[in-house]
């Protein structure tokens, strides 16, 4: 063992020394250490693996995180709460208006700001089809990774699709900051309604084309069936949420564990699998997009009319064109925009069903309009934790479709 | 569900409860810092509460929390950075934020930590997802979690000397506390 240890630190030696020579004296013998990222097309970011090998099998593994640490912590500390928004859409960059919903349902809940009924269906259909989205990004890359490259073609086809769906509901392809405290920035308009539509009603016949060339595809199988597995209490005690724990057959659920909006005025079935291997994972993602294709055509049906922002003047921003014409909510304008949302002192913790998992926001006010500490449950970063466990015993082949099976994003693992 | 929690814990743990809050329907227990890992044991294994999942644990540095002035101070870009400033007693905050998927339920723990010398009992052999959790909060804060397995920096470089969401950590960093990499 101390032999063992000695040639490590030598192959760790060599490493920082960029010496490519390091002459070990059996060289068979060892285990090997194997650098993967941060740089590496598929660890999804900036993730960063030290993986130990045994041949070609997996004998443990070092995550590594930070290389996208930007300090949103620290910033939320220094910002109002308005000032935030557009934060939150670089955490989870595939799905930025489920951020959006989640961070300002958060501030909400500790400044006593309820959103109005037309908002919070817009905030749904906004959220589902977020998730939709990032699912749509999760099986691509998956399937790319595992080598089916049309699936990913296909998938970001579908992905473009919502991007214009996006740029019609809230003026932006990407970073959409689309939320705000008390309501969204802009209405639904008839010709973002008619856009969705269209897209919920191709959708499912263009997710029943992906599944086709997976679902029974052996090589596909091959690579995912048995690989990763992970059975339920481990997932509960690694803290894994999301997709990822419905996939071990636990029925956890943010949006049926404690409804918020108005989920529960929309009938909707929460997806699990058994196995809590690769596949079940992939399976649970493809479903739940068809389940979120129902929600979002109910909210459609169901969205009544209404103001898109409540009434809450000292609270909530008024309309841009009030702002112009009227001296009172100039005033107000200007006195939020400055002095933030002051909600009273004490602290919550609102989390929502985010596309990975439990998107938590943990906010400590202290009366003014900064919070005084935000810390955000992202799930990425915990189910980031459980790839030692995944990935103990694996081929080193099946390292990039676990972490394509989980799904991590390292603008929310890093934050 | 507030009178069930106060009442089995208060039954087993005494004085070691030192409070029960509500605030916006949403229930936290403040612990004393010893007994912490023995009440996370109880909530998680008692068959009526089961608070099987540890949703997220972080800390949060109370420094000055009282006084606005000294508040308004540490959203300046630049403020001096003052370790030698006198560290309160019960500085930092470890906040843990459980769920019940039997009952639906939630709750959160709170401990008040030391400002000199920081640390609290680790809930790593209870709760394994508070592993990278405790090491995000020695890395932000510096409190050290008794009993972790592999306590490293989270996010930060190794070697590096400060606690970046320490209230006295100024908001745009330390000038050259990150080393360029080697050419």
């Amino acid at each position: 063992m101390p032999e063992e240890k000695e040639n490590i630190s030598q192959i760790l030696k060599a490493l920082e020394d960029r010496d490519t020579n390091v002459v070990l004296e059996d060289p068979l013998e060892n285990y090997m250490v194997l650098n993967m990222g941060p740089q590496h097309p598929a660890t999804h970011g900036v993730l960063r693996l030290l993986v130990k090998l045994d041949g070609e099998t997996v004998v443990d593994c070092i995550p590594e995180l930070g290389y996208l640490h930007r300090g949103y912590e620290k910033i939320a500390e220094a910002s109002t709460y308005m000032e935030f928004i557009p934060h939150t859409d670089r955490l989870d960059y595939i799905s930025p208006i489920a951020n959006n919903v989640a961070f300002a349902l958060a501030v909400e809940k500790v400044a006593g700001v309820e959103a109005p009924p037309r908002a919070q269906y817009i905030r749904v259909i906004g959220a589902e089809l977020a998730r939709i989205s990032s699912h749509l990004m999760a099986i691509g890359a998956m399937a790319m990774d595992v080598g089916a490259i049309t699936v990913f073609l296909w998938a970001f086809r579908e992905r473009e699709k919502l991007y214009d769906v996006f740029d019609l509901l809230t003026g932006v392809r990407f970073t959409t900051s689309y939320t705000r405290i008390g309501g969204v920035a802009q209405d639904l308009t008839d010709e973002t309604k008619q856009a969705i539509k269209k897209f919920i009603d191709e959708f499912p016949k263009n997710l029943e084309d992906i599944s086709k060339m997976l679902n029974r595809n052996r090589i596909f199988l091959d690579r995912t069936v048995g690989v990763g597995v992970i059975d339920a209490q481990s997932a509960l005690d690694i803290g894994f949420s999301g997709p990822n724990l419905r996939a071990c057959g636990v029925d956890f659920d943010l949006r049926t564990f404690s409804p918020y909006l108005v989920y529960d005025q929309l009938s909707f079935n929460v997806i699990t699998a058994k196995d809590g291997d690769c596949f079940s994972r992939y399976m649970v993602r493809m479903t739940e997009m068809l389940e979120s294709a129902k929600i979002v055509e109910q909210a459609l049906n169901k969205i009544p009319n209404g103001p898109t922002k409540a009434d809450l003047p000292k609270k909530v921003l008024p309309e841009k064109e009030r702002v112009y014409t009227k001296m009172e909510e100039l005033i107000h304008d200007f006195v939020i925009v400055n002095d933030g949302v002051s909600p009273a002192p004490g602290d919550v913790y609102v989390a929502t069903e985010g596309s990975k998992g439990e998107l938590g926001f943990y906010i400590i006010s202290d009366g003014s309009g900064h919070p005084w500490r935000l810390k955000i449950r992202s799930p990425s970063f915990c189910s980031l934790q459980a790839l030692p466990i995944l990935l103990k015993g694996q081929m080193i082949s099946d390292v990039v479709a676990i972490i394509g099976s989980i799904d991590p994003i390292m603008g929310e693992a890093d934050k | 569900m507030k009178e069930k929690v106060e009442q089995k814990l208060r039954a087993t743990f005494g004085d070691a409860i030192i409070s029960v809050d509500e605030f916006k329907g949403q229930v936290s227990v403040e612990v004393s810092r010893g007994r912490i890992a023995e009440v996370c044991r109880l909530l998680k294994e008692d068959p009526e509460l089961s608070f099987n999942y540890l949703s997220d644990l972080c800390g949060a540095d109370m420094l000055n929390f009282e006084d606005l002035s000294a508040r308004k101070a540490y959203l300046a870009i630049e403020h001096d950075l003052r370790p030698d400033q006198l560290p309160p007693s019960e500085r930092f905050v470890v906040v843990y934020q459980l769920t019940s998927l039997k009952n639906k339920e939630r709750l959160r723990l709170k401990v008040k930590v030391d400002g000199e010398n920081p640390s609290c009992p680790s809930v790593t052999d209870i709760f394994p997802s508070a592993n990278w959790c405790e090491r995000e909060a020695f890395d932000m804060f510096g409190i050290e979690f008794d009993g972790h397995p592999d306590l490293r920096r989270m996010y930060m470089p190794e070697e590096y000397e400060y606690h970046p969401l320490r209230k006295d950590f100024p908001l745009m960093g330390v000038p050259g506390s990150i080393p360029l990499p080697r050419k």
